[in-house]
């Protein structure tokens, strides 16, 4: 067991040389990070748009100031976007001064790689593990990093923070490489690479604990705002032109934020006031439901739905 | 052997309200489907589908919960024999180890091997839950014998700070609150005591080391010269104005600067990740250790270490491995195994030379180019090393030096 103690002042407490849980969780993060950058020759950084991409970019900056990133920054596109996060990736990168990498799901459908699902529940959220092993492959990419978290799901808790994956990109959890101390194993032959999880450690509490302390920039989507939606299966949806709506299913309006940025057709929304930083703090700290529970429809498919996509290549 | 692990984390993460509704909710209805005869909550912790089914935990899984207190990460690892690896790798970075014993069976040799191996990672903190009181009517008698007969065992390993505390974790007694059904016990519930055990000074505050993950280089009009050495402190205190000495090439100069994003620190301690500025323009790379002039840590071309072995291909002793320790990669050879040891009865057999999976020897290792190593119980950063087969890439072996 580790224990984190929190002292009241984020930067530490000097007299005792104690760090905060959340510098403790930053620094292993960047320690990582770096490990990663000098031990493998290509990588890149993989970025949704969501909050945890967010803080993995702000820490991937912290790691090299005052140098530019050693690496690029890949948007797996589904196509089926928020406009407000595509703004709000574009104004990041071009801030950050990092090079941009578009793969787009649309590609390979067009290209014959993926069918796209048809009906009222499609979702473009599976074929994107095609698009992101084939931009892997075609790049030569050795290191992705990603902001998975080992408190969102329990396939995801049995991660290692450098997590193999094989020439056909798949992760095997019952053959994972043995993690210590922090001594990290990025070792890789060609067509095989890895997925690194900087945020292993941090809870969704943390991440966003942490966004507030460092006033980290997100899409205005995380906060409250009007919005036409529907109601399927009990969770929220945006009303949009990639979903279909069901015979029985109407479109209102109402105050929502979105708790997890995905592709429009699978992620939902929760009904809420919480228009600041602060308040959205607050309502995160006081749920009682996981933040993939309560939003994310790709993991409702089965028991072992993450499981089984990990085992795919996903992210 | 279920000694009821599952149930005392679900225990500590429902009694926290660390569970979510909907994960809850998942546990009830898979408890139901299964005809468990109550709300299962060793569900909560097994990850994958295959654990489930079989009702066995089979890696290490990380399980997050707080209190207004405090954060805590719980490595759940499994605990039988053919797991020993895992235990190992959940126990090199944790603070407090938590050993389970069935009140009913007394100390067997899966607690005795937890403890073992809790103290040959360091762990400073041991705490030995007497498990599963209810079932022996709450009797002080069975307590204390158990605490009795532990001790014995623990006086032959190298751990300072035990507590023995009786629980049920099925249902609750003394794992948040103190049970009404022990009045005879005076110490405190465990979450207490998770609470309020003092961690902070467990860390080597007195051997400045700092191993160099990076050479930060902007080369941009703004940053021009700026050259500065990126890494996480790995022990001690690091002061703007230090001497510091550069290893392997014995260069001194003194820290000119301790710099991160938000700005310059005055000072630097484990585990804060900076980026360090020279006075002089010095050589300095990858997998160099800055450290001071007077306090180096030993230069070593061999080194003698306890191994555990991870890997189905046996370690065998005319092999070579890569060796990684801090930020620097070597080729070793094992020159000698000079024993294996039994981590169920600390037996040692001088006769071995190799090791399988999961057996825990002493080597000496001799290394294609030196390391900068501390003895693993004075510094756990500097002192321990993983061994990387170079063929398959896999990590075989994880080492502390002696």
């Amino acid at each position: 067991m580790s224990v984190l103690d929190s002292p009241r002042d984020l930067r530490g407490d000097h007299m005792t040389y104690e760090l905060s849980h959340l510098r403790v969780l930053e620094s292993e993060a960047i320690h990582v990070i770096r490990e990663v950058a000098a031990e493998l020759e290509r990588g890149v950084l993989l970025f949704s748009g969501g909050k945890d991409s967010a803080v993995l970019l702000h820490l991937a900056r912290k790691a090299f100031h005052p140098a530019a990133l050693p690496f690029a920054v890949m948007h797996v596109d589904t196509g089926h976007n928020f406009p407000e996060v595509i703004d709000y990736r574009d104004r990041l990168v071009a801030e950050v001064g990092a090079q941009l990498i578009v793969a787009s799901v649309q590609d390979s459908i067009d290209n014959g790689r993926v069918v796209e699902e048809k009906g009222p529940r499609a979702s473009r959220n599976r074929l994107q593990s095609v698009t992101l092993l084939d931009a892997i492959e075609e790049h030569g990419f050795k290191a992705a990093f990603g902001g998975a978290r080992r408190d969102e799901e329990r396939a995801r808790a049995k991660e290692r923070i450098l997590s193999f994956r094989d020439d056909f990109g798949q992760w095997d959890p019952k053959a994972q490489r043995p993690e210590l101390w922090n001594l990290y194993n990025g070792y890789v032959k060609p067509g095989e690479h890895v997925r690194v999880f900087p945020l292993s450690n941090w809870t969704e509490l943390d991440v966003w604990q942490y966004i507030h302390e460092e006033r980290i920039d997100l899409p205005s989507i995380y906060f409250a705002h009007q919005r036409e939606v529907f109601r399927r299966d009990g969770m929220l949806y945006a009303t949009s032109d990639f979903v279909e709506l069901l015979p029985d299913e109407e479109s209102f309006t109402e105050s929502v934020r979105f708790r997890t940025v995905g592709d429009m057709s699978c992620t939902g929304a929760v009904a809420s006031r919480a228009a600041t930083l602060e308040e959205v703090v607050a309502e995160i700290a006081a749920t009682r439901i996981t933040e993939r529970g309560e939003t994310r429809a790709d993991d409702r498919i089965s028991e072992a739905a993450m499981e089984d996509r990990k085992k795919e290549g996903y992210f | 052997m279920d000694d009821g692990k599952s149930t005392l984390i679900g225990r500590l993460l429902f009694d926290t309200k660390s569970i979510f509704e909907d994960q809850l909710e998942h546990v009830e209805q898979t408890s139901k489907r299964r005809g468990d005869g109550y709300t299962n909550l060793a569900l909560l912790t097994d990850g994958l589908r295959a654990e489930r089914e079989q009702g066995i935990t089979i890696d290490v899984a990380y399980r997050y919960f707080h209190t207004p207190r405090r954060k805590f990460i719980i490595a759940d690892t499994p605990g039988h024999e053919q797991y020993t690896r895992n235990m190992v790798t959940g126990a090199s970075t944790a603070d407090l180890a938590l050993v389970l014993v069935d009140a009913r069976k007394g100390v067997l040799e899966q607690s005795r091997r937890h403890a073992f191996i809790a103290s040959l990672l360091r762990i400073p903190h041991l705490v030995v839950c007497v498990n599963k009181m209810d079932l022996v009517d709450y009797d002080q008698s069975v307590f204390d014998r158990i605490t009795a007969e532990f001790s014995g065992w623990l006086a032959k390993l190298d751990i300072h700070d035990v507590t023995f505390i009786p629980i049920s974790a099925l249902h609750g007694d003394n794992v948040v609150d103190r049970s009404q059904k022990m009045p005879w016990y005076e110490g405190t519930s465990l979450l207490y005591h998770l609470e309020h055990v003092h961690v902070a000074s467990d860390r080597n505050l007195r051997d400045p080391r700092f191993p160099v993950q990076w050479v930060v280089r902007p080369m941009t009009d703004e940053h021009h010269d700026y050259r500065g050495y990126a890494g996480e402190v790995a022990s001690g205190v690091l002061r703007t104005g230090d001497e510091v000495v550069v290893l392997p090439s014995g260069r001194t100069s003194r820290i000119a600067s301790i710099d991160t994003y938000e700005g310059e620190l005055e000072e630097a301690y484990p585990p804060l990740s900076v980026t360090l500025r020279l006075e002089d323009d010095i050589d300095v790379s990858r997998g160099d250790m800055i450290c001071r002039p007077e306090n180096r840590p030993a230069e070593a071309r061999e080194i003698d270490s306890m191994v555990c072995w991870m890997s189905e291909r046996p370690l065998s002793p005319s092999a070579r491995y890569r060796i990684k320790h801090t930020s620097r990669a070597a080729l070793a050879k094992v020159d000698e195994v000079r024993y294996r040891i039994d981590v169920n009865s600390l037996h040692r057999d001088k006769d071995a030379n190799g090791l399988e999976l999961n057996e825990i020897g002493r080597l000496r290792l001799r290394l294609s180019t030196p390391l900068f190593v501390d003895e693993y119980r004075r510094n756990r950063v500097t002192g321990s090393f993983i061994l990387i087969d170079e063929s398959t890439n896999d990590t075989v072996g994880a080492g502390m030096v002696l």
